[in-house]
Order: C-alpha cells, then structure tokens, then sequence
C-alpha cells in the first residue's frame, strides 16, 4: 500500500478527461430547449468537454419570401420569426420600412407603438424570466409570469383582433386605432404587474438553489460579449453599455418625437457587471420596471390625431372610412393592394434597427424601386446570440445548459427564419 | 455625413492613402431627403473596398482609435443579378458599430462569378463566424480562412445557394424528391 503522505491530492476539476467519453444528443425535440434547438454534447461524466450546436430545423425561407411580398404583407411574416413577442418584430420591420421610405409617422402612431413595444418587452421578458425558473425545477414563477403574459395577449387581442399573430403594423401607421377602453386595460395591467413580480422576486431572488445554480454559471466578460456581437439584455449583463433606445433613439425615445418639443420617455438602463445567468435574470427584470414607468409616463397622454400617415404620397393605406365612403380613397386603396402598383419607395438601401427584448432586431433593406423588397436582410439578435454558446457550457455540468440555454432566451424561429 | 463619420474616412485616408473607398451614402435621395427625423433619417455612409485590400481595411477599422469599430453588427451579401444597372454580381456587406463613438459605417466588397471569395474576418470579430457561415450556405461565397465553413441553415447535401436570384421562390424540386427513408429501405 502506497504512503499516504506522499499521494497527490486530486480533485474532479484537475482530473484529465479519460478515454471514456460519451456523447450526448440533446434536443432537436426535448422540453428543456424549449424549441427545436439540437446540440451534441461531448461529455466526462456529467462535465461538458465540447459542444456543438446545430441549428437549421426551422429555416422557412424568411428572407427569400421578403423578396415576393410587399412591404405591408412581409409584417406577416415578422410574426412568426420571434413569436415570444411578435408586435416587437412588426415595429421593428416598419420602422425599417419607415427609414428606407423616408417617412416620418405621426405623434399618435409613435406613443401607440411604444406603448405597444414596451408591452412586448414585458411579454418576452416574462417568460424568459420564469422558464430560467423552470428549467431548474421551478414551476411557481412562470405560472405567474404565463398568467400575466396572458392579459398582455388579451390587449394584443383588443388592438388588433389576434393575440399571437398580430400584424399590428403598416407602412406609415398602424392597422387600426385603438378602441375605446383600451388605455385603461393597459393602466390596470401595468398596475397589477408590479405585484406579481414582487412575488417572483420574493420566490426567486434570494432563493438558495436558483442563486447557487445561476450565479457564476455561464460568465461571458465584456470584451468578449462585444466581440461576439452580443447586444440586448444578454450584453447589458456582461457590463456593455448600450441600449438603442438610448444610444439612437427612435419612437417616444427620441426627443421633440411630436414636432414641439416633447422631450423622450425618461428610463434607466439596468446593467450589470456578472456577466452569468443570474444577472441576466436581475437586468431583465428590472427591464420589465423600466418598461412599466415608460408605459406609464405615455398612457395618460397619447395625443389626438390620426394614428395613419396621411395619404397624400400615396405610400400608406387609406382609412377604412375613406374607403367605404369616397371613390378617391377607393382608388387610393386598390392602387396600394394591386400586385402590378403599390409602393414605389425610392432606389437605394438602409438599414433601421429597433431595441427589442432579446436586442438588436435590424432589418437591411434593398430596393429597386419596386413593389417588394429586393432583399430584406433580418438581422436576427437570436443567431447572433447563440454564437457564444459552445463557449459559455464548456466546463459546466449538464444540468447547467438548460440553465444557460434558458437565460439566452434563444427563439428558434427567429434563429433559424 | 457627421463629423465621426468624416473622422473615420481621413484616418482610413491617411493610412491606406490613394486608395478610392469612394464613401457614399448607401440610398441616394436626391433634393427631397429624408422626412424622418432622428438619427435613423440621418445618412447611412458605405465605404466599398475591394477583396485583396478588404482584411488590412478591417483590421485597420477595428484596431485605429479614430475608426474603432468594436463590434461586427451584421454581415451578410446582396445578389444583385436583377438589379438595375448593377456591375457587380455579389455585394458583401458587413455592418461596423462602433460603441465608444456611437457610429455606423456600412463597408461593401463586390466580387463575381465564377469564384466569389473573400477572407474571412472571424480573426478580428468572433461574432462573423456564423454570419460568415449563413453567407456561404445562402449565397455561395466562399470565405478564406474560416475555421469552419460548413452549411449552417440548410442540410449538408443541399447543393443550391437559395438567397441566389437565380433560384426559384419553389425550390428545384429538392423537396420533391428528397429521399423517403422506410424501413425497408434502411
């Protein structure tokens, strides 16, 4: 027997990976990804020696349609790229459609869509933020958070008749007013919410296995995050100090957004410096605060106006009413909808991004001057994201990919268009 | 064109001297401009570089303190087969963001068939691998130097580049006859 004095002492971490391997294939179907995301994990145990993503399951042609339909029909499609929040991807497209056009929408269509925007921030965030708990074997918070994203689909419902596809937008405007009533279903919401989220705090905060499975797992510092290209929650968690709502401003976020003057919605910037799942979870939270004070400054003053770009340039929609009632607005309207006319937007590119939940949701524009776009680039902050990931599981146990697949908040469809 | 943006083009001046990035902005609007007001109205400037000069160009735009550009934003390509009085067929496109200046540049590589080609830049960004990969996989542009170029959205025995203009909106039939795997068959 050999001296115990003179034995090495060994730990699991100093240990080197042996010849017995194996592999694990997890996903494209499997619960934990929650879409059909593939990876194939090389494992030691239960430690991740390598792992390679494969994605592609859902690749519908997103970009190779946006080249066959017109500026309004493609808002359709935007729906089901990041479905988790699909009124997100509607602004952003038009806002895209806006700058290419050079448009400038109206005061009233501006505070709705920021409300609208903000609505779909707290939406995506909420179920981000109770699936981190549910991937670790908590069901409690995202009960909370899915009960609460239910109301946000019920004034989604209100506005524009579809709680999930909503195709809420158009070029110059939006599809129809807000009802009566509606600012206040928005009101009681965004009193209720606070609420709620007090109690996921209180359940998740300080909860002993949520902080010791989240806190230090999944660590991407700030140089890295930026060169991987990292932007939204994802890159304010690793201490980089950008928001576009912020950096350039667009909708309410801008100041003198109305013509006269307004100044821009004030709100903070959470960030934090962990750069691990747990600050993720902490600066989508306070995103969701933040989202309810700007919510809260618009609600009570959205000014009186047409929501619609008025049709003079023959870009945008007609009013229902113009329609139905004045052979001028009929023409207008079979002008815009007829596949051989429509919109004649000027020759050239440009590219307009907006801050959406998971980032940087850009759309890069070609036009010919034609009816459809000549290429409609998506720049998609979900593909962007999820680059990093190989990096971010290497070293941690099995378990701790869900975790850290969940505080990605990777939507499969967005990464795959 | 604002003043970062001017910054940016003499210190790309200075360095690469005679060369012509001929900057311009990336739509031409002509007397009318642009109604939308904000930033996002505001010019949106390119620079095209050519694909021997287009590595030293990046490094130059990632490392020089006037230009740094510390994030690659986007990249992705152009197939302008259709599009009116173009010359060139493909039309790199790689979207600059710099974070300390708060600035964009657009930079555009224009290549040709029958081998489109150009270096890749995952050594500067890490962030262009997957984008460099979409490109490849969508277009048909080969990237030197990739560590890992392979089809990302598409199956490995996909053979079309279908962002291509010369590829139908249908497909060519690849889902028609995609072999139909039974049990017999295994």
């Amino acid at each position: 027997m050999a001296d115990l004095a003179e034995m090495e002492p060994t730990t699991l971490e100093q240990e080197e990976p042996g010849g017995d391997l194996w592999t694990l294939n997890f996903g494209p179907q499997h619960p934990a990804t929650h879409t059909t995301l593939r990876l194939v994990l090389e494992l030691d145990g239960e430690r991740v020696i390598a792992c390679t993503p494969h994605i592609g399951y859902l690749h519908s042609g997103f970009e190779k349609l946006g080249e066959h339909l017109n500026y309004n029909q493609y808002v359709v499609v935007t729906d089901r790229m990041n479905y988790i929040s699909p009124m997100a991807n509607n602004i952003a497209w038009h806002h895209a459609c806006e700058v290419l056009f050079g448009i400038e929408i109206t005061p009233r269509c501006k505070v709705l869509r920021t409300i609208i925007a903000e609505l779909a921030r707290i939406q995506d965030h909420l179920l981000c933020v109770g699936t981190a708990a549910l991937d670790l074997g908590a069901f409690t918070a995202f009960l909370y958070g899915f009960a609460e994203r239910e109301e946000i689909n019920d004034i989604f419902e209100d506005i524009c008749g579809a709680r999930f596809t909503t195709s809420y937008t158009r070029v110059g405007g939006v599809m129809q007013d807000m009802p009566d009533g509606w600012a206040g279903k928005v009101k009681a919401f965004c009193k209720k919410l606070p609420r709620t989220m007090d109690e996921v705090v209180a359940l998740l905060n300080r909860n002993r296995i949520f902080v010791e499975r989240t806190k230090g797992v999944g660590q991407i510092n700030t140089e890295d995050a930026i060169n991987w290209g990292l932007t939204g929650p994802l890159a304010r968690a690793s201490g980089v100090r950008r928001d576009l709502r912020k950096d350039e401003p667009y909708l309410c976020y801008a100041d003198n957004w109305d013509g006269n003057g307004s100044s821009a919605v004030s709100f903070k910037v959470p960030v934090s410096t962990g750069g691990d799942v747990y600050s993720r979870y902490l600066v989508r939270l306070e995103e969701m605060r933040q989202s309810l004070a700007i919510i809260d400054q618009l609600i009570d003053d959205i000014p009186s106006g047409s929501v619609n770009v008025l049709a003079g340039d023959k870009q945008t929609l007609p009013d229902k009413n113009e329609i139905y009632f004045s052979i001028e607005g009929l023409i207008h309207h079979f002008e815009q909808v007829m596949t051989n006319r429509g919109h004649t937007p000027p020759m050239g590119e440009a590219y307009g991004a907006n801050e959406t939940a998971n980032g940087e949701l850009g759309f890069y524009l070609a036009s010919d001057g034609e009816n459809c776009a000549y290429r409609a680039r998506c720049r998609p902050p979900s593909f962007i994201n999820y680059q990093c990931f190989p990096g971010l599981v290497v070293g941690h146990q099995i378990s701790d990919v869900v975790a850290i697949l969940g505080s990605l908040n990777v939507i499969a469809a967005e990464l795959d268009r | 064109m604002n003043e970062s943006t001017s910054g940016v083009l003499s210190a790309l001046k200075g360095r690469f001297g005679d060369v012509d990035f001929s900057p311009r902005p990336l739509i031409d609007r002509g007397e009318s401009g642009s109604r939308f007001t904000g930033v996002w109205g505001g010019e949106q400037i390119f620079i095209t570089v050519s694909s021997d000069k287009l590595l030293d160009v990046m490094r130059f735009l990632y490392e020089d303190a006037a230009c740094s550009f510390e994030q690659l934003c986007d990249l992705t390509c152009v197939d302008y087969l259709n599009y009116p009085k173009a010359r060139d067929r493909y039309g790199v496109l790689y979207s600059l963001l710099s974070l300390s200046r708060n600035d964009r540049l657009w930079v555009k590589c224009f290549l040709n068939d029958p081998t489109p080609e150009v270096p890749s830049v995952t050594g500067i960004w890490k962030g262009a691998e997957w984008m460099e990969r979409e490109v490849w996989d969508m277009f048909g542009v080969r990237f030197a130097g990739h560590p890992d170029l392979r089809r990302i959205l598409t199956w490995d025995g996909f053979k079309a580049h279908p962002l291509r203009k010369d590829y139908p909106l249908r497909g060519r039939g690849e889902r028609e006859d995609y072999p139909v795997l039974t049990r017999d068959s295994r």
